[in-house]
């Protein structure tokens, strides 16, 4: 068995997130609290693709994501695939949709953002500019690319 | 039919041009006719989480020449925040004292985080880099009353282009009005990219110069800023830009005859003390309309308008 055919093996109940772009997992798991699932996780990382040169993939034991976490994957990685397993089987596959919000979980890059000072929930809106996403923060104003964005709300 | 009534006054991105016309209009009658019983009754939370004695007065100015009262705290050192109230408590108490509260705050978002807190409105005053909608306001009602009008002018932003909040809201609000802007600045502190896709959505003209004088008789507005030191990590090119938009009485001759300067104030050797005499300083009268601007918003938001 090859690691990649280690990887993309069936799992019996459970998610597979596929398309996810290189380099975005970890943070995916972070922001899906993946560490503190009792079942198995799976990653990989970097892995060969055909349409996006290298990929990311987690697989999730026993737990289906639901659409407002499938829309948090979609903020890190717009390209994801959702799989849904029963029992080895796909039963539902679909791409991950952006929100025209955000709320709570993306934490303003801004340092002198109210939000980053009071307990509080942030609340981004969604511009897209053709593949650019950009976050705009109801509080500070302030426009953020995808890549300013470092921190997230667990 | 416009409704202000219990209305926050927190961004100047949140009024269509309909509503700024009638904020200038309401502030340009209460400048010719004061109404000092207007407010007979109502109580003024002025909050100040930072201190600027010059806003701090004009809005409390405002209030009582409208016959309404004053509360609040000019200096944050008085207040419980420093033994870590958050800032959502204190405008819960306050606002259950005041009937509307004005607010200057560092961090920026304060006064949007305040509204949340306060049934009463919340009027801001400046919320660190972000927005100070009553200058915003106080500057268009200066533009219109030296100019009869406010569309299809033409204005320079002068100075520090890239980290001034009242260019910014100024030149959103501008977006309204068909103006022809030029934006001179050294090329480290020109006007940022996310204002400029503003002006192309909204098809404004504008063009881009680090010279000032060649701008100098093109326009009807010349609204001059300061450039701080501290916004150079290296002095020496601090020193390079300084001077270079400095100016001078002698640099007035052959601009158009109805140029009025525009300064958000306090300046510092931006505009030189010989351009006071000159037909065109207008930003003295500029602050004073201030008060007639902040007049106004209480008017409205306590539903007198
Ligand atoms: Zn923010």
């Amino acid at each position: 068995m090859t690691p990649q055919e280690l990887l993309v093996s069936a799992i019996k109940d459970g998610t597979v997130i596929d398309h996810i772009t290189a380099g975005r997992a970890l943070k995916i798991i972070r922001v899906l609290r993946l560490p503190d699932h009792k079942k198995v996780v799976t990653v990989g990382l970097n892995l060969p693709s055909r349409a996006m040169g290298h990929k990311d993939l987690i697989k999730v034991e026993g737990r289906e994501l639901t659409p407002e976490e499938a829309n948090e994957v979609a903020l890190l990685a717009p390209e994801a695939s959702i799989n849904i397993i029963k029992n080895y089987k796909v039963t539902k596959k679909f791409k991950v949709q952006i929100p025209q919000t955000i709320e709570r979980v993306v934490v303003c890059p801004n340092p002198k953002c109210i939000t980053n000072f009071e307990r509080m929930t942030t609340l981004f809106s969604v511009k897209r500019y053709g593949t650019v996403i950009k976050l705009s923060c109801k509080y500070c104003e302030k426009i953020f690319e995808q890549e300013e964005i470092k921190d997230y709300n667990l | 039919m416009l409704t202000f009534k219990n209305r926050d006054i927190l961004s100047i991105k949140e009024f269509t041009k309909e509503e700024i016309l009638h904020v200038l209009k309401v502030a340009s009658a209460l400048k010719k006719k004061p109404q000092p019983k207007l407010l007979d009754g109502y109580v003024l939370g002025s909050c100040f989480f930072e201190p600027s004695t010059r806003t701090r007065l004009s809005f409390e100015t405002a209030m009582q020449r409208l016959g309404g009262k004053v509360i609040g705290f000019a200096d944050p050192n008085v207040t419980s925040t420093k033994k870590g109230e958050t800032l959502y408590d204190s405008i819960k108490i306050i606002s259950q004292y005041a009937d509307v509260i004005a607010m200057r705050h560092p961090l920026e978002g304060a006064a949007r985080r305040a509204a949340e807190a306060s049934e009463k409105p919340i009027i801001n005053g400046g919320d660190g880099a972000n927005q100070h909608p009553s200058q915003t306001f106080l500057d268009l009602l200066s533009i219109q009353e030296t100019q009869k009008k406010l569309e299809n002018l033409s204005i320079a932003f002068v100075g520090d282009l890239k980290y001034g909040r009242t260019v910014h809201s100024l030149a959103q609000a501008l977006c309204h009005f068909n103006s022809r802007v030029y934006c001179v600045a050294p090329e480290m502190l020109q006007m940022p990219e996310y204002i400029l896709d503003e002006f192309k959505l909204s098809r404004i003209k504008f063009s881009l110069h680090s010279e000032l004088e060649p701008i100098l008789p093109k326009v009807d507005i010349l609204y001059m800023t300061r450039i701080q030191a501290e916004r150079f990590g290296d002095p020496a090119e601090y020193e390079k830009v300084k001077n270079a938009y400095v100016l001078t009485a002698a640099m007035l001759k052959g601009v158009k005859s109805n140029l009025k300067i525009l300064h958000p104030l306090p300046r510092v050797n931006e505009v030189a003390p010989d351009v006071d005499a000159t037909p065109y300083a207008y930003y003295f009268q500029e602050a004073e309309n201030g008060l007639y601007v902040r007049e106004a918003l209480f008017g409205l938001v306590l539903g007198k308008f």
